[in-house]
């Protein structure tokens, strides 16, 4: 969803009338600053009835107040409104792929067709290609090609296959080819999707730590300029001034930050959706605010800092065998690899040897955490393998002269070695290049300047590990390490008292990302890391993490800038209306009255449009954030210092008297 | 304007902040650090002190027991001072034969100097004995003051660094609290006030227990010239930012503050207590910076005010079309020994801090000037009282880290510590109790004790306004033009310096306890610096809009309504 959408027809007037169910003094009172001036419509309602009837005072100018105050807390609950709609659009679209299914399930040895929304937790299913799966599970038996088009939006399918990484299944994407067993992991409504809907509807919002403690400062503020009000006429009747209660509510409603207090839940609902647009899903508000506050950045190299897919570069022989032998063996070994690598490694064998043919193979040895090799034995009987250059020093019957120099040379330039061998033999070298993603340096420099520290995690040598480092500008890296010791990482920096995010796919990287303040889980990982973190990312793209965090950052910072604004705005706003209200009996207090305004019905009726006005004004800020260039500290806060501070106490001295020459003109006063 | 007035003034400004450094660090000495050379001098006396009271001064205390025994001993202090001053007639040590107190202005008293506000609607000469001068008075303003002490050092403690630092005790609560007060009066106050002492018996300010002295007028009239112990009252009452005077007159008679000397003295004793405790809250908290901001952004809003005050009273408008030599300013009401400029900074001086002693009457500012002081006490006297001042400080400070902390895009903290629901709760608690009792109890007075006010109008006005802000902020200091001796304004100022004080400590020591427990994050590019000159600016900000925006109302129905006729 792009950022012009929130004015589309159709939202709109659903908002419109959502923000008239809001108007519910039972649900408003969670905003004790909306709250009060609700309360000052109705007094003012009754005041404009009641003047109207006896036919003495103004009613036409209580009334006029009153109507503005409903005006105000309707353009507070509409902007609540609209920020909440936008997801619901999202959830809409997200609602169409929760169709009814059958699900085919396994009772006893028999299989039965059931309802999808009646499994339970537990439930034994077979999904045939071609169909739906009904609901979260795990495979527990066979391999097939998954559309999870639906929740990533990903045309390309995934495998998903029982045991490993990969076994997880989400309810309402589609099988496309063999058959899956799968045990059901999640009960009616609490599956992924539906925690999904709830989250972008906004059914389930609390309110954030931060959230509740900015409240407290609102309503504390509420608190003192209610004591302000109340206390006037008793202080202000020494001086023979009785101030209408009319104008004791006005003045009250244009000193409580209303501004702030009206957009403080669209802020928070914003800071979600634009989330959501990233195609993440947060599953708290609290992981989002958490995520401005991160001190640390754990990033795995493959897939976030570089491309992930090695390609080849060369083939470099070892000891007296020549550059043919060596391509030929490379060829050989990854005849049958399927990965990007392998393919990489095939495709610049077939470019300098264009003859080579496919052999014939009688097994295939897969690559395993374990063996950390991988290759083919041949129908003649040899053994081609490849592999990193600890396990195949230690499979190679010799070690050739120059070994180590060309090994070292590769991981030097930040390259990955692989040693080819045919039958224990030590042929030569493949020279598998990493490459740093474009753009990749620019976005870890932002994040220093904003004073946070990235580290790289990465199963590399140090050597390889420290050229990429260097390349990417990273602060920090840790080589040779396995995911499971992510959660020692993490709970290191938190020892230092730093807040820390990572990214994780796997179930061994589900206690990290449990551990890590915010952990960002790729949608093609595990149920346990889906599970353990406390956002998923949809395109499964983990530098993804970097923009989660400059949302976080730009929730925060939105809410302290119309904080701010809403506070200056009050010097203003009593210039406008305290002259008004002692101008009749201390004639003086008309030179405190420096925007000259014209009367001072006019004067306290444009401080409460003013001040009704600029909460639909900044509504649009509060959807998309305050704009912010990443910097240190000093640099952003001066800036939203004059902006928002500054501009603060400035916009709405031109803006009063701009309201006051209007309905002036207008004979509405 | 008299060019050596302000030469004075900044004699007296420089004069403060060379000492705070080396004051500070003393402070730090005697709260913080493990061993001093001085203990051979003062252990033996705390110890019998300990002994006597019955504690072990190593105890942690936690928030609870601490501000239990705070009360605990400022209560009975009340309570023996209520009895001698009810009883002083029948007591020894009465030269001038001062009655009996009555019990509406006994309360008043006693709660006036417990509260380290020295707020006296009694006259100083004829109302209270010698003893009573001694026991409540003095003692009191020692007492009080080592309070206000004790709960600053406290409060410190929760937001020092957590390395512990070679020398430095290790911090594991707020403390104890009669430890802390023990060492405000043997270390602090005793010594600090023996120094000044001296330095006022040199300049002529008499110490002696005989009575008045009557003497022959050259008119032939007798006049009566009142006398007494003042030179050990007045050191403390500037040292322990009382400001009870001896006399009515307080500071401007000449037997308190004879030479323009024991004027630059009494403001330096005023201002380097609070403003070094400031200090010494930077260095506990392992940046001596982040005190050095604090200190010269308050000196800031002190220098704006004095500026604006000198400029007011400058020159009398109402005199302005007269043939009136202004050139000395506007000296209605003031000392000619000082003038214009050391009245105002004196003023200023005495409102910025918790003392509230006057060496000029305030009734007799331009409305202006007198709107000077009188913001001063709203905003909650800046540096206000001996430590109860950092509180008033650091509660600014929350608010301003809070509000604009989250203009950095991070949610706000505080010296690495992150502001949560509960401080800002705690806070802004303590931050309503000031409002609530100058707004409420003014409306109060002007409805029931309008009889007491010597003016009408807006100045009239002003003179309960000012009554009142001045107990809230437990500063003490007349406006003037107030008979503030009725059983109506006795018992609610009374009871509104109580409030101002005591409510105020255990809120906020229990924000500095949840610091304490808080976990501290390193700082890096993205921190919200307090230690920053932009930090001071908001700081600024918050403090006078807050102020502003609190008491705008009642200001123009004061002073600034008086100011535009």
């Amino acid at each position: 969803m792009d950022n012009q959408k929130w004015f589309s027809g159709a939202l709109l007037a659903e908002a419109l009338k959502e923000s008239i169910r809001k108007l519910d003094p039972r649900s408003l009172i969670a905003n004790p600053v909306m709250f009060v001036v609700e309360v000052g419509f109705l007094y003012t309602l009754i005041l404009t009835i009641s003047a109207a009837i006896a036919g003495n005072g103004q009613p036409v100018f209580i009334g006029e107040i009153s109507g503005i105050l409903l005006i105000t807390v309707l353009f507070s609950t509409f902007s609540e409104a609209i920020a909440e709609g936008r997801g619901k659009a999202q959830a809409e679209s997200l609602k169409k792929t929760k169709k009814e299914v059958t699900a085919n399930k396994v009772v006893g040895d028999q299989i039965v067709e059931v309802n999808g929304h009646d499994l339970v937790k537990g439930d034994v299913v077979i999904v045939s290609a071609g169909e739906v799966i009904p609901n979260d599970g795990e495979v527990i038996k066979g391999r097939g090609a998954v559309d999870e088009s639906a929740i990533t939006g990903e045309s390309a399918p995934v495998i998903r296959e029982s045991g490993g990484d990969f076994s997880s299944v989400t309810g309402g994407t589609t099988l496309l080819s063999d058959e899956l067993t799968i045990r059901i992991t999640a009960n009616p409504g609490e599956s992924f999707l539906d925690k999904m809907i709830a989250l972008v509807e906004g059914a389930s919002r609390q309110k954030t730590p931060n959230e509740i403690a900015l409240t407290i400062v609102l309503a504390g503020l509420t608190w003192i300029f209610l004591l302000v009000i109340v206390t006037l006429n008793a202080l202000a009747g020494y001086s023979g001034v009785l101030v209408s209660t009319t104008i004791l509510i006005a003045l009250l409603v244009c000193l409580i930050p209303t501004t702030i207090g009206g957009l403080l839940s669209a802020i928070g609902i914003a800071g979600m959706d634009r989330v959501t647009q990233f195609n993440v899903i947060a599953k708290s508000g609290k992981a989002v605010e958490a995520a401005g506050d991160i001190n640390t950045l754990i990033l795995d190299k493959t897939g976030t800092i570089t491309i992930g897919n090695r390609l080849a570069e060369e083939f470099i022989p070892l000891g007296d065998k020549t550059s043919g032998e060596v391509t030929k063996a490379a060829f050989l070994a990854s005849a049958r690899d399927e990965t990007p690598e392998g393919r990489s490694i095939v495709d610049l064998a077939k470019k300098l040897m264009p003859d080579l043919v496919a052999p014939e193979i009688s097994e295939v040895i897969d690559f395993s955490a374990e063996t950390k090799m991988s290759g083919v034995d041949l129908a003649d009987g040899s053994e081609i393998r490849k592999g990193a250059f600890d396990v195949m020093s230690a499979y190679v019957t010799y070690v050739p002269g120059g070994f180590k120099e060309v090994v070292d040379g590769i991981s030097r330039k930040g390259a990955t070695p692989l040693v080819v061998s045919i039958d224990h033999d030590p042929i030569g070298v493949i020279h598998l290049k990493d490459t740093v993603k474009p753009g990749m340096r620019d976005r870890l420099h932002e994040l220093k300047s904003m004073g946070i520290r990235t580290v790289m995690v990465t199963g590399d040598n140090r050597l390889t590990a420290a050229t990429i480092a260097a390349e990417a500008g990273v602060d920090d890296y840790v080589p040779e390490s396995k995911p499971e010791d992510k959660i020692n990482i993490v709970q290191a920096e938190q020892a230092a008292g730093k807040l820390v995010a990572m990214t994780g796919d796997g179930t061994n990287d589900a206690p990290a990302l449990a551990q890590a303040d915010v952990g960002l889980a790729m949608n093609s990982g595990t149920q346990a890391a889906k599970e353990a973190a406390n956002m998923v990312d949809l395109d499964s793209d983990p530098s993804k993490l970097i923009a989660v965090v400059s949302i976080g950052k730009q929730l925060l910072m939105t809410r302290g800038a119309i904080t701010t604004f809403s506070i200056v705005n009050d010097v203003a706003k009593y210039f406008a209306i305290i002259p008004a209200i002692f101008a009749a009996a201390i004639p003086e207090a008309n030179k405190l009255n420096i925007m000259a305004l014209s009367s001072p019905n006019s004067a306290i009726l444009s401080a409460v449009i003013f001040n009704a006005l600029i909460i639909p004004a900044l509504i649009p800020l509060a959807m998309r954030g305050v704009k912010y260039k990443p910097s240190d500290a000093s640099t952003i806060l001066l800036r939203n210092i004059a902006i928002y501070g500054v501009g603060g106490l400035i916009v709405p001295f031109i803006a009063i008297k701009a309201i006051d020459v209007i309905i002036t003109g207008l004979h509405l006063v | 304007m008299d060019v050596l007035g302000i030469v004075q003034i900044i004699v007296e400004l420089a004069a403060v902040l060379l000492l705070v450094r080396p004051v500070g660090g003393y402070l730090v000495g005697v709260f913080f650090k493990e061993r001093s050379r001085l203990d051979a001098l003062f252990g033996p006396i705390e110890r019998g002190l300990y002994w006597a009271i019955g504690v072990d001064p190593s105890e942690e205390m936690g928030v609870g027991r601490y501000v239990l025994s705070l009360l605990l001993v400022n209560g009975l202090m009340i309570v023996i001072v209520m009895l001698i001053l009810i009883t002083q007639g029948y007591l020894p040590l009465n030269p001038t034969a001062a009655a009996n107190m009555p019990i509406d202005l006994a309360f008043n008293t006693a709660a006036s100097f417990m509260t380290n506000t020295n707020w006296q609607s009694y006259a100083g000469e004829t109302q209270v004995s010698y003893l009573s001068q001694m026991i409540c008075i003095t003692f009191l303003m020692f007492t009080s003051a080592a309070t206000g002490m004790a709960v600053g050092v406290a409060f410190i403690r929760g937001f020092a660094s957590r390395d512990q630092r070679p020398g430095f005790r290790e911090i594991t609560g707020i403390g104890n609290f009669y430890f802390d007060f023990v060492r405000a009066l043997t270390r602090v106050l005793v010594p600090f006030a023996i120094i000044v002492s001296i330095l006022l018996l040199v300049q002529g300010v008499p110490q002696t227990l005989g009575g008045p002295l009557s003497y022959h007028t050259v008119e032939g009239s007798i006049s009566t010239l009142y006398r007494g112990p003042v030179a050990s009252l007045e050191s403390i009452k500037h040292l322990g930012t009382n400001g009870g005077g001896f006399f009515a007159q307080n500071s401007a008679y000449p037997f308190e503050n004879p030479t323009p000397l024991t004027n630059v003295i009494e403001i330096v004793a005023m201002l380097i207590i609070p403003i070094s405790l400031l200090y010494a809250f930077g260095v506990m908290t392992g940046n001596t910076k982040e005190g050095r901001i604090l200190i010269g952004t308050l000196t800031t809003i002190f220098i704006v005010l004095l500026s604006i005050g000198l400029l007011a009273e400058s020159s009398n408008p109402a005199l302005s079309n007269l043939a009136v030599n202004q050139s000395s300013g506007n000296l209605e009401g003031k000392e000619v020994r000082f003038g214009t400029e050391n009245s105002v900074m004196f003023i200023v001086s005495t409102t910025s801090t918790g003392t509230g002693s006057v060496n000029s009457m305030i009734d007799s500012y331009t409305a202006i000037g007198g709107a000077v002081p009188l913001f001063l006490l709203m905003i909650g006297s800046l540096f206000a009282g001996d430590g109860s001042g950092l509180l008033t400080v650091l509660m600014y400070v929350i608010l301003a880290v809070f509000i604009a902390g989250l203009m950095v895009g991070r949610s706000p903290q505080y010296l690495g510590r992150k502001i949560e629901s509960k401080e800002v709760k705690l806070t802004f608690l303590a931050f309503l109790v000031h409002p609530i009792l100058i707004l409420g109890f003014t409306a109060a007075g002007i409805i029931f004790a309008t009889s007491s006010l010597l003016n009408p109008g807006s100045h009239g006005f002003t003179e309960m306004l000012y009554a009142f802000s001045s107990a809230a902020a437990n500063n003490g200091s007349a406006f003037a033009g107030l008979s503030a001796n009725t059983p109506f304004l006795n018992y609610t100022l009374g009871i509104t310096m109580l409030l101002g004080r005591y409510i105020t400590f255990p809120l906020m020591l229990l924000v500095s306890d949840s610091f304490l427990r808080k976990k501290t994050t390193p700082y890096d590019a993205g921190t919200f610096r307090t230690d920053k000159w932009i930090f001071g600016l908001i700081l600024i900000g918050v403090i006078v809009i807050l102020g502003a925006l609190t008491f705008f109302p009642v200001l123009v129905l004061g002073p600034l309504g008086e100011a535009l006729l």
